[in-house]
């Protein structure tokens, strides 16, 4: 499968890809791993007149922490993200989770930018971001912008990103210290992609009740979602089994959980509080439930 | 050069190549059509069944999900690239003994992938292996072989390291 023809470019900085942007008037997209993009467009379901390559920014790239939050480029892989020492160290869940994108090539190419900048409904790093209360930084012909990952992902691959906006880095705010976490996922057999997936962090205070919970869901609804009724349900009580799974139960409040070819509602709902409970109770150091769970 | 054409410049297999493409040339084009590498097989065309994997810049990607004009400067190993003229590569060796293939159409992307991850992790366990080539499909062999084949090139490659490094120490 051939692409459509299209115009390339290569910017050499952030600005100038803007610029590019801002040229081609809404003809053009970014190029930079190609794992979400090249696919579509081989498929013609999408056919931009010209791609601004950006893979070449090194400004893009990297970790760091700053205060209470990590920075991770845009341009930095999935498989750079799942290894990096300070992603592991501070944020295990969000290794976890970049750890299953896909399998190792499409990690070894594949960006958290242009993960979320795509913004698949069933996309894993997604249901992380809202957990973590990702904050989305990006470049536009307005100056610099910042999205919080909930006001970002609006639809399915429609996203909150300004026209002409290039996204230059995702921060995570670090839980607070003592807090464990869990990406739970059901992959889809042929895709991988998340039929349901979901991550949860967790802090149980020193009355050994839980104090802090953020808990989102990934691949059930046409956006991904905080389950803030999960952590309503949560918050104050022991991490106990049965206070887990009834609080796992309200996993589906929040979405608009829609069916498809490969599952049907009722089954993601079910696969909704089924996955919560693992995320929960992992993060809580329990054992995974008996089968049937 | 011709209208919307870009020029690339990379290193194959240890050899310099330059040519002019569309930019929509896919990598695996480039290596089939225009340098005539054709041990990189085209499997299922949409990123799934890792046949195309080929390692750019030592890393196993997809090259069916790559443009030429992304690869512009890398340096690309496929399959033809890996024996030298003192014999095949531990890992081709690998499949041979262990029978790791039967019809043999994803062997190149299993072996590059391969390749990849022992240049990673030299020693994997076998469930290190077997999440290694979650990005290659095979129809005939269930993996087992191939699984195998893994193990007996990664076990060659450890004991030609402690050959190379007993024979090092003894010219000391």
């Amino acid at each position: 499968m051939i692409p459509k023809a299209f115009a390339y470019e290569r910017a050499h900085s952030v600005a100038e890809a803007v610029d590019l942007l801002q040229q081609a008037g809404g003809a053009a997209k970014l190029l930079a791993g190609g794992h979400s993009l090249l696919p579509l467009m081989k498929l013609r379901l999408s056919a931009p007149a010209k791609l601004i390559d950006i893979s070449r920014l090194d400004e893009l790239r990297g970790v760091s922490v700053v205060g209470e939050r990590l920075f991770v480029g845009a341009l930095t892989t999935h498989h750079q993200v799942a290894t990096h020492p300070l992603v592991c160290q501070h944020l295990p869940v969000l290794a976890e989770a970049a750890a299953q994108i896909g399998d190792p090539q499409v990690r070894n190419r594949g960006t958290v930018g242009g993960n979320l900048a795509h913004a698949d409904a069933a996309s894993d790093l997604p249901a992380v971001a809202l957990a973590l209360e990702a904050q989305l930084h990006v470049q536009s012909p307005a100056g610099d912008e910042v999205f919080a990952a909930e006001d970002f992902f609006l639809g399915p691959l429609v996203t909150a990103l300004p026209e002409y906006g290039v996204l230059r880095a995702v921060s995570f705010a670090l839980p607070p210290s003592g807090a464990r976490s869990c990406y739970s996922k059901f992959p889809h057999p042929a895709s991988g992609y998340a039929v349901v997936g979901v991550a949860a962090v967790v802090a149980v205070g020193a009355r050994g009740t839980v104090e802090f919970a953020r808990v989102a869901v990934t691949g059930a609804a046409d956006v991904p979602y905080r389950a803030r009724a999960v952590e309503a349900v949560l918050l104050g009580q022991p991490p106990q089994p049965e206070v887990l799974r009834a609080a796992a139960g309200h996993a589906a409040d929040d979405g608009a959980i829609a069916g498809d070819a490969f599952a049907s509602e009722a089954y993601r709902r079910h696969l909704c509080a089924v996955m919560t409970e693992r995320a929960l109770r992992r993060a809580c150091g329990l054992a995974d439930a008996a089968a049937g769970a | 050069m011709e209208a919307g054409k870009v020029r690339v410049s990379l290193e194959v297999n240890g050899k310099a190549y330059t040519a002019e493409v569309e930019p929509r040339l896919l990598l695996v084009h480039l290596l089939r059509d225009q340098l005539g590498l054709t041990g990189t097989h085209i499997g299922c065309d949409t990123s799934q069944c890792g046949a195309c994997t080929v390692l750019l810049d030592g890393q196993a990607v997809k090259s069916c999900t790559v443009l030429a004009v992304q690869a512009d400067g890398g340096r690309v190993t496929t399959v033809e690239g890996l024996a030298s003229p003192e014999g095949l590569h531990p890992v081709q060796i690998g499949f041979w003994e262990k029978h790791g293939l039967q019809c043999g159409f994803c062997t190149p992307g299993v072996i590059m992938t391969a390749v990849g991850l022992l240049q990673d992790n030299p020693r994997p366990t076998e469930e290190e292996i077997r999440t290694a080539l979650e990005g290659v499909l095979c129809r005939c062999t269930g993996y087992q072989n191939i699984v195998r084949a893994v193990q007996y090139a990664a076990s060659q490659m450890a004991e030609a390291d402690e050959r190379r490094e007993v024979a090092a120490a003894e010219t000391e």
